[in-house]
């Protein structure tokens, strides 16, 4: 008896998670197939899954009309250099509130993470002026900063949470073995911690690639990433469903692709320390 | 040379005193053991001198400089943690070869001392492994491997041998010994349990919340113990101490009589009953609850076959008996 209710609940269970899982990733479903119809199908009434008549037009006039490779050039330098510079700034920061904790260091956490509790339009004024001012508006260099320092305190906390749980034994016998406070960090706590820098590294990637606030504020043409390759084609004089899904699927291909090679990293990454 | 030498040496956590004075000089080659219950400051007195741990006050001295403000790094020191502390990513021979790189060392003569350390430790084999695939005991090893390449002016270890099981906890204790007659360097070595100090050490410190309660070889503080603590701390089974009318006869607020030096007897003594008795071969400990002064300690020859219940008679051998005063302190 315990066994077929085990059985059933666990039938229900697989279900469900099929069921959501369907439903989160049914959107994305619904901008790649519309992305492969021709922009007349796109608005018919009813609306169809499956176009009649599978096309690459869409793909073919984004291309030609905006050039995907200088957007996707520019999301690949903003992403990632904004990733490496949060490292460089967050192993420190997050090896010096792990290691050696001051009596304030707990509170400093709590301001970092509430910083990302504020709305963004919230200080868009300051913002811009202030990057109008230093001519940052629309460079790459200006996205980069802006990235590093909006994703900061979520890679300090999340290497903070993996740092806390390297023994600390480990780094006072590196530092009995002649190591300096840098070749410390560099071959003893890095190394150990690479699964969480590496989870670190792909989220980062991830919200940095998909960020869409800033990057359409603050940039046009230069420094433009997908982002504004996407609303791009959402013009005043109307609305290209299948450009625009063309255009979005170009846009999450390239970190869908990545997440799904790099999920076992990610899972593991985020579970890190929830077990001992 | 590994002379090191503690002045006043205090360390608080806050309010807390942990250390609240301590004065101590450890001669070059000496193997000494800090010993005392836990949470009486031994480990954090070997951090003081590994300079893990910042002094609140006091100097101490390594080789007669000042090494009180110095990183642990410049201390010339090498320790071995009780979590062994390896470095998991590294094989073992980059562990051993960490402090040697840290110091800049050409590869060449680092891989070479490596593998004369290695040899030492009977560890040539494992050279290629990561700690994660050693034994407890290998792990150790190779953790005084990486103190052994240093040639440090002297060795500490805290509790190194408490995660090993009792077998080769004896085996390493040997081990360790050896290592210390082949070297003659200094080592500190810090333990809760007493046959380590008894059996390794040339010089025990009894530590008891955070103060030096006597200092002296394994025999002297065995056989003539400061004061009831140390008593009560050296020697298992633990020295019987009796205070009442027995003490007082004989002028004493305490006398301490350890188990061996009771005499099962015929005639006279403090008779008792045998509450326990547990017959190891070569000892028969006894329990015993006599109406003169209570339940003690009695550690019989190995032929003596008393059991539950048996009433007997013990006589305490006068010239054995340790005097105690009012303050604690052993009486002349």
């Amino acid at each position: 008896m315990a066994r077929s209710t085990t059985k059933t609940s666990k039938s229900l269970v697989t279900i469900a998670a099929w069921t959501i899982g369907f439903l989160i990733f049914f959107p994305i479903l619904w901008i790649v197939l519309m992305s492969f119809h021709t922009e007349g199908d796109a608005i018919k009434s009813p609306f169809q899954m499956l176009a009649s008549k599978w096309t690459f037009e869409s793909y073919e006039a984004v291309q030609t009309q905006r050039g995907y490779g200088k957007f996707f050039m520019n999301s690949v330098v903003i992403s990632v250099g904004s990733t490496v510079f949060a490292l460089i700034i967050g192993i420190p920061a997050a090896w010096s509130m792990a290691f050696v904790p001051g009596k304030k260091t707990k509170d400093v956490l709590m301001w970092m993470l509430s910083t990302k509790m504020m709305p963004a339009v919230g200080v868009l004024i300051p913002m811009y002026l202030g990057f109008k001012n230093l001519g940052l508006l629309d460079t790459r260099t200006g996205l980069v900063a802006i990235m590093t320092l909006i994703n900061l305190p979520l890679v300090i906390w999340m290497l903070y949470t993996y740092f806390k749980e390297i023994p600390g034994e480990i780094l006072e016998a590196a530092r009995m073995d002649g190591a300096t406070l840098w070749s410390e960090i560099f071959y003893v706590l890095t190394p150990m911690a690479i699964p969480g820098i590496a989870s670190t590294l792909l989220l980062n990637v991830i919200l940095a690639w998909n960020e869409a606030f800033w990057t359409l504020q603050l940039t046009t043409q230069a420094a433009a990433p997908l982002t504004q390759f996407i609303a791009s084609f959402s013009a005043p004089e109307g609305l290209f469903y299948a450009k625009l899904s063309a255009a979005s699927t170009m846009a999450i291909a390239p970190i869908l692709i990545m997440g799904w090679f790099s999920q076992k990293q990610l899972v593991r990454g985020l579970t890190f320390g929830a077990v001992k | 040379m590994g002379k090191i030498v503690l002045k006043s040496v205090r360390k608080s956590f806050g309010d807390v005193d942990v250390i609240p004075s301590v004065d101590l000089t450890i001669d070059n080659g000496d193997f000494v053991v800090f010993v005392g219950p836990s949470g009486c400051g031994k480990s954090t007195l070997l951090r003081l001198i590994a300079g893990l741990e910042d002094t609140t006050s006091g100097i101490i001295e390594i080789d007669g400089k000042d090494a009180t403000s110095l990183p642990p790094a410049k201390r010339g020191l090498a320790m071995v943690f009780q979590s062994y502390a390896l470095y998991p990513h590294m094989t073992v021979r980059k562990n051993i070869m960490f402090p040697l790189k840290m110091a800049g060392m050409e590869i060449g003569e680092a891989t070479k001392r490596a593998d004369e350390a290695a040899k030492v430790l009977n560890l040539t084999n494992y050279m290629e492994r990561k700690p994660g695939q050693l034994s407890g005991g290998q792990r150790q090893r190779v953790a005084i491997g990486r103190a052994i390449v240093r040639e440090p002016a002297a060795f500490l270890f805290d509790e190194p041998l408490s995660n090993l099981d009792a077998a080769l906890r004896v085996n390493m204790r040997q081990e360790i010994t050896e290592l210390h007659q082949q070297l003659k360097t200094t080592m500190i070595y810090v333990t809760h349990d007493q046959v380590e100090a008894m059996t390794m050490a040339d010089k025990i410190v009894v530590l008891n919340a955070g103060r030096i309660e006597q200092v002296g070889s394994p025999m002297v503080l065995y056989e003539h113990p400061a004061n009831t603590f140390v008593a009560g701390f050296i020697g298992s089974p633990k020295m019987n101490l009796i205070t009442g009318a027995e003490a007082s006869k004989l002028g004493a607020t305490t006398i301490g009589i350890r188990p061996e030096h009771l005499d099962v007897v015929s005639e006279g003594g403090w008779t008792g009953v045998v509450g326990l008795s547990e017959h190891l071969g070569s000892d028969t400990f006894l329990k015993v609850s006599t109406d003169a002064v209570g339940t003690i300690n009695v550690r019989a020859g190995g032929e003596v076959q008393l059991r539950h219940g048996d009433k007997i008679r013990l006589a305490p051998q006068p010239s054995k008996i340790h005097r105690f005063g009012a303050d604690g302190k052993a009486m002349a």
